[in-house]
């Protein structure tokens, strides 16, 4: 863990279920695109989370496991320093890593080099075939994506700006609890907390440090990430 | 200049075989070589424009058309899906890049070290190098997701003072090709200067007025000579260089990432030796092409020529392999499980009728075909070992660029990659090159006249006794 981290989340993955709650609140509150059935049969589904899903033993003392997966806001990212026009970037104020839609060029460089593979590109305009009342749906406070552009998780980052927002009109700093992003919010078991990491007394510093709490993923490629990941015990002897 | 006659080195030559096989001992006069040169550019038979029809149609529709309609469709009419987000396209950049690297190393290096076999096939080469580098250089633009801001990896003015990120290897690589590109085109057009002067004196009409626009008013005294002479030296330097970090920066967009098989220190000279080792070959393939399609190119281009590309080839290929196995030892050896992972997709998994394709291609059959003198002296089968070479360095720019993005840290995400309009794009692309040459091929001289008449010139064979010796002058 980093101090400088400002924003982090922690992910109980004993609490995970594998609902696919989070992916659909997340696609809701980003705008991300339907790609249709033939592109997401090819691959190129657009999800900002990914529940990966693992067997561990043999039928019938099968246990499945789940993991979401979400960028990791590192604090070292990878992707950041490849793009050639500085499209995805850091923002030293939040913490957190940011893209930047209007800038890509679409090289999908940072994709190649994400540990995480947690990045997706618009292989087309999959929202200018979104028909007439669909499009109402759409988040206002979020861009809807065009054709060759990358684009990842934000950790809801039009939330966090609202909340920053409202705190400042009352003169305040922001607190935990002020944001949740949409994953957290909809999550049923509550396996995803949000919160501030810079704050030791935050409910994400409490759990992050819980015992499970033993290694960031991937932490040896010192990407320094922000998502911390509550190890499963479920299935195992205690 | 002076001169200074010297035996011919022990080994160039063998005592069984006729000296007048080599073109520097079998010399003509001067004019005559003009002439010869100069009816290769002006034949333009039937078949000529046939070939040039179809060529410039593959390159309307395959390269044109395929490109214009991914960009007003998107990005996803290629292949490429996650997590293998760069497919053929550069792939192709990268072997395109490699066949560029001929022209530099046959001309420059050659040059340098004085092989004087070079001196009929540098210009060639050359033409190879800077239509190479234009293929090149339209790839990466091809894969990008919004070409038409393709400009902002430049850095301009502009009014939000945005500069491009001098951190991506992508950024470095725009710089390099750049350079590339300038200093090869110079590097071709000096020793071009007497040839188009030769051509403007020898032809009227529009081809006059081009050669004599392209000629600068060269008259061939003294003084231009020395200058163009110290010019082709200072370039022959400068240019090696430039050549070996073109090809290492193109490595670093693979050896900069965390990427497992990318990440890897090796990359930089191995991606060198690759690049020599298919340019070559592909110097061979182009030669070869010439000497069967080009009026009177059976006296400059020769048998000798193949044989001694051959012996390169053949080095090259021991080269390449050290560095391969080496990439390959060092993941073994390291331990790290990503790496495993990516090799066991090459060597077992769904790329592995690939990966064996490639070794027999790349060493087997370079391996057991060029120790033999009567085939590297056979043009037709240095043909077909060019082309297998080429074919197996493809595959291997393939297995590195798609092959190994496609496994990584986190098996849930694993996926391979079928190319789709990829394949219609590289048609157009291979028409492309093929179509500036055959363009070139009756614009340009191919063969600098004026070097192979200096080597002809150094070279004598004199009669001590009953035996003819052969002597080399050395120039200076």
């Amino acid at each position: 863990m980093v101090d400088k981290a400002k924003w982090g989340m922690v992910i109980d993955l004993d609490r995970c279920n594998g609902c696919t709650v989070c992916v659909t609140a997340c696609s809701m509150e980003n705008n991300i695109a339907h790609v249709g059935e033939a592109d997401a049969g090819y691959g190129r589904s657009m999800q900002w989370i990914r529940i990966e899903r693992y067997w561990e033993g043999e039928y019938p003392n099968i246990v499945s496991r789940f993991m979401p997966v979400m960028c990791q806001q590192c604090g070292n990212a990878p992707c950041e320093p490849v793009c050639p026009v500085y499209a995805s970037y850091h923002s030293e104020a939040e913490q957190l890593n940011v893209q930047i839609y209007n800038r890509c060029v679409g090289t999908r460089y940072c994709g190649n080099n994400c540990p995480y593979i947690v990045r997706q590109f618009n292989w087309f305009d999959y929202a200018k075939d979104m028909p007439e009342p669909l499009n109402y749906q759409f988040n206002p406070d979020v861009t809807v994506r065009r054709r060759g552009i990358m684009e990842k998780c934000t950790f809801c980052i039009q939330r966090i700006r609202r909340a920053e927002e409202a705190a400042e009109a009352q003169g305040r700093e922001v607190r935990d609890g002020d944001v949740q992003p949409a994953c957290a919010q909809a999550c049923p078991s509550e396996a995803i907390v949000f919160g501030l990491l810079a704050d030791p007394n935050s409910q994400v510093s409490h759990l992050a440090r819980n015992a499970r709490a033993q290694r960031l993923l991937l932490e040896e490629l010192g990407t320094e990430p922000r998502v911390i990941y509550l190890k499963s015990e479920r299935g195992t002897k205690r | 200049m002076t001169a200074k006659a010297m035996p011919f080195p022990k080994g160039e030559f063998q005592e069984e075989e006729d000296p007048q096989e080599h073109l520097l001992f079998d010399p003509r006069p001067r004019e005559e070589m003009n002439q010869m040169v100069m009816e290769s550019m002006r034949s333009t038979t039937g078949p000529f424009w046939v070939v040039v029809g179809i060529l410039t149609l593959l390159v309307l529709v395959c390269l044109v058309g395929a490109w214009v309609y991914m960009a007003l469709t998107g990005m996803g009419v290629a292949g490429v899906r996650r997590p293998t987000y760069w497919g053929m396209f550069i792939a192709n950049f990268v072997f395109w890049i490699g066949i560029s690297h001929a022209g530099t190393f046959v001309s420059a290096i050659l040059r340098v070290f004085k092989a004087d076999f070079r001196r009929p096939f540098t210009r060639a080469a050359e033409l190879m190098t800077a239509f190479g580098l234009v293929v090149a250089g339209m790839y990466p633009l091809i894969h990008l997701g919004r070409v038409w801001v393709a400009y902002w990896i430049i850095p301009y003015p502009n009014s939000r003072w945005l500069w491009p990120n001098l951190r991506s290897p992508l950024t470095w690589d725009m710089i390099a090709i750049f350079t590339y590109l300038l200093s090869s085109t110079l590097y071709l057009y000096l020793p071009l200067i007497p040839d188009v002067a030769m051509a403007r004196d020898h032809s009227n009409g529009w081809r006059y007025r081009l050669y004599r626009l392209m000629a600068l008013g060269w008259r061939g005294t003294e003084a231009e000579w020395h200058r163009l002479r110290t010019a082709i030296q200072i370039f022959a330097f400068a240019i090696i260089p430039v050549m070996f970090s073109v090809h290492t920066i193109v490595s670093w967009d693979f050896a900069v990432t965390k990427t497992p098989g990318w990440h890897s220190t090796i990359f930089g000279p191995f991606f060198v030796v690759g690049a020599i080792y298919s340019g070559v070959s592909a110097v061979v393939m182009i030669l070869f092409l010439i000497r069967t399609t080009l009026a009177n190119m059976k006296y400059f281009v020769r048998e000798e020529h193949f044989d001694a590309l051959g012996k390169l080839i053949l080095v090259f290929s021991f080269t390449w392999t050290y560095f391969y196995f080496s990439e390959y030892i060092l993941a073994w050896y390291g331990g790290d499980l990503s790496d495993q992972y990516v090799w066991d997709a090459l060597t077992k998994g769904p790329y592995a009728w690939l990966w064996y394709t490639m070794l027999i291609c790349n060493i087997a059959i370079p391996w057991l075909t060029l120790w033999n003198k009567r085939i590297r002296r056979s043009p037709a089968m240095m043909f077909a070992i060019g082309f297998i070479v080429n074919l197996g360095m493809y595959i291997e720019r393939y297995l590195i660029v798609p092959g190994m993005i496609s496994r990584n840290r986190f098996p849930f995400t694993w996926d391979e990659y079928t190319p789709r309009i990829e394949l219609v794009i590289s048609v157009g692309s291979l028409s492309l090159f093929l179509l500036l040459y055959v363009l070139a091929s009756r614009l340009i001289p191919l063969i600098p006249v004026w070097e192979v008449h200096e080597g002809q010139t150094a070279h004598t064979l004199r009669r001590i006794g009953k035996t003819v010796v052969p002597t080399k002058s050395e120039i200076e």
